[in-house]
């Protein structure tokens, strides 16, 4: 089973949640960190790091030589990345989304297919977790291949936790493509709902199914769980807001360390997943 | 004299460490301010400013195409072609589309044609802090980088008709596309970082994502009491890498309570809080 951990609005507590729920499982899983831009998991996990792969987009490189100047591939990049200075085509990779469109169809063969390097991805191990993240570089602006690398190479044979980054853009939908369920960690305030109707909308969108992880739950209103209610969407589990939670987060502790009996309750929500998964696999299957 | 527009933008690249709070707060006491919201993924602004909407403009950022069925030959072409997988026995998944339109071009029986997709709304609006621009994006889209651009955009062209000397943006979490697209043009980047050691690293990368596009920044700890320890040792890696280190702005529950209340917290509380928050305001204010 993959599940990802995923919320609209940043902070909420999808690395707490997503590690511990890693740690209580206590038997083989592999957690990726798929936010690639600001990836945290490992400062709470500190797992070994055994291989770094460079993650590459594919970019076009301009041949003079054999250039006609016809323009062809200037009209075919959809993103303005070329451009036809007198009898040179200036590529500016920044703009470049590795389509391969300029390739293809310049009828010359005056552009051959570069790389760029976008980020990186890094795998390891920390007792019973595979673990693996993505990281991209500073000034980059392309998350997506660098989370479509990372979940790639995942072992599809192992339960699988994927801790996504914020939002409901593009980075987001490539890190919940083909995952069984999500768990939406949410705050109870209206910043919290709001982005969880944001999410909640994606979600049916791509028509996965999802819960809800209400933290810091006695800090705010009622308004998350109204949504909840009104949608349908269960509440699978409420961790209060505590200092020492916060501390332990901050010193890059999993809490689980030091509240031994919230163990027992990942292990539950795992299990209440596991269920929710079944069931709708099972409606479908007959549908 | 013509007004020089000043433009601050507010970051953190870790989520949730309250740049829209901080916003929020900075717009009650920012004078002649235009506002924007650049976190157009999940936007949240609008929540606190009251915003009374003024205009209303779609956003087509992509081009997606159309398979006609009864020209489509099956040749496969389209899917060899498409690096994005996002076309299949002439289905198209709008989620994994990033709009190339390399098979429009490669479509010899002219199956293929593009249409102006609707990507997000930008909003206009009026609220008692001042003009605000704000968006959204439509869920799972693609091309955010592009709709930041224009949110900022008409943002400057408020400042410049009304004759504002200053812009305010609330920023998007991360370092990618909506970051970059938010960073460019700005004087100031006003960093709200949270005294845990995921907090920390994310600055790191903001703070190197600023080196890199040649943009001062400025940084604040938001919710220190929470941990003055890695406050102060946040406070002290600023002043190494030459950041302006604006200042501490406590934990309160109260703040919590003026988000519920949706209100900028700097309109309802005079604590400790809201206390720190101005004087970070007025220190990042004798920056630009």
């Amino acid at each position: 089973m993959i599940v990802a951990v995923v919320s609209g609005k940043g902070g909420t507590g999808k690395t707490t949640v997503a590690v511990n729920l890693a740690l209580s499982l206590d038997r083989e899983v592999q957690l990726l960190d798929c936010d690639v831009e600001e990836p945290n998991a490992h400062l709470l996990l500190r797992p070994e790091i055994n291989t770094a792969e460079p993650v590459c987009l594919p970019v076009p490189v301009f041949q003079k030589e054999r250039c006609t100047g016809c323009g062809r591939c200037i009209e075919v990049c959809a993103y303005n990345a070329l451009v036809l200075l007198r009898d040179k085509v200036l590529i500016l990779q920044e703009l470049c989304h590795g389509c391969g469109g300029c390739l293809y169809f310049c009828p010359e063969e005056a552009l051959v297919e570069g790389k760029k390097v976008l980020g990186t991805v890094e795998r390891g191990r920390i007792g019973k977790i595979g673990f693996a993240c993505g990281r991209l570089n500073v000034g980059e602006a392309l998350a997506p291949p660098v989370i479509k690398a990372l979940r790639r190479g995942a072992d599809p044979a192992l339960d699988t936790i994927v801790d996504c980054p914020p939002g409901a853009s593009c980075p987001v939908v490539q890190s919940v493509r083909g995952v069984d369920f999500c768990l939406v960690v949410t705050e109870p305030t209206p910043f919290g709902r709001h982005d969880l109707e944001v999410v909640a909308e994606m979600l049916r969108m791509l028509k996965i199914p999802c819960g809800v992880i209400i933290n810091r739950a006695d800090l705010g209103d009622g308004g998350v769980r109204d949504f909840c209610k009104e949608q349908g969407i269960p509440v699978l589990a409420e961790i209060p807001f505590k200092k020492e939670i916060a501390r332990s987060f901050a010193a890059g502790i999993p809490f689980i360390e030091r509240f031994p009996g919230w163990q027992k309750k990942f292990q539950e929500l795992w299990n209440a997943v596991e269920e929710r998964v079944a069931s709708s696999n099972a409606r479908n299957c007959c549908a | 004299m013509p007004v020089v527009m000043r433009e601050i933008v507010v970051l953190s690249g870790k989520g949730g460490t309250g740049k829209t709070t901080l916003t929020g707060a900075f717009a009650t006491l920012g004078k002649d301010a235009v506002l924007a919201d650049a976190d157009v993924d999940a936007a949240n602004l609008h929540l606190i400013l009251r915003p009374e909407v003024v205009a209303e403009e779609p956003f087509f950022g992509l081009r997606l195409p159309v398979v006609d069925r009864e020209r489509c030959t099956s040749c496969g072409v389209c899917t060899q072609l498409c690096r994005f997988e996002a076309i299949q026995d002439g289905e198209l998944d709008e989620t994994a589309c990033e709009g190339c339109a390399v098979c429009f071009h490669a479509c010899s029986a002219g199956a293929v044609t593009l249409r102006e997709a609707l990507t997000g709304c930008v909003y206009e609006a009026r609220t008692a802090f001042g003009p605000f621009v704000y968006a959204a994006l439509g869920v799972g889209r693609e091309n955010s980088g592009k709709l930041v651009a224009r949110v900022k955009q008409r943002a400057r062209e408020i400042a410049r008709e009304q004759a504002k000397n200053l812009l305010v943006v609330d920023g998007p979490p991360g370092i990618g596309c909506p970051v970059i697209a938010s960073v460019a043009g700005a004087n100031l980047l006003l960093v709200v970082t949270e005294p845990t050691a995921a907090g920390w690293q994310d600055l790191e990368r903001v703070l190197e994502l600023a080196r890199h596009f040649g943009v001062r920044a400025a940084v604040c700890v938001n919710k220190a009491s929470l941990d003055e320890e890695i406050a102060g040792k946040i406070e002290h890696y600023c002043r190494q890498e030459g950041a302006a280190f604006l200042g501490r702005i406590p934990f309160a529950a109260d703040v919590v309570k003026a988000v519920v209340a949706q209100s900028p917290v700097t309109e309802r509380l005079a604590g400790p809080a809201a206390q720190a928050m101005r004087a970070v305001w007025e220190r990042a204010l004798d920056l630009v």
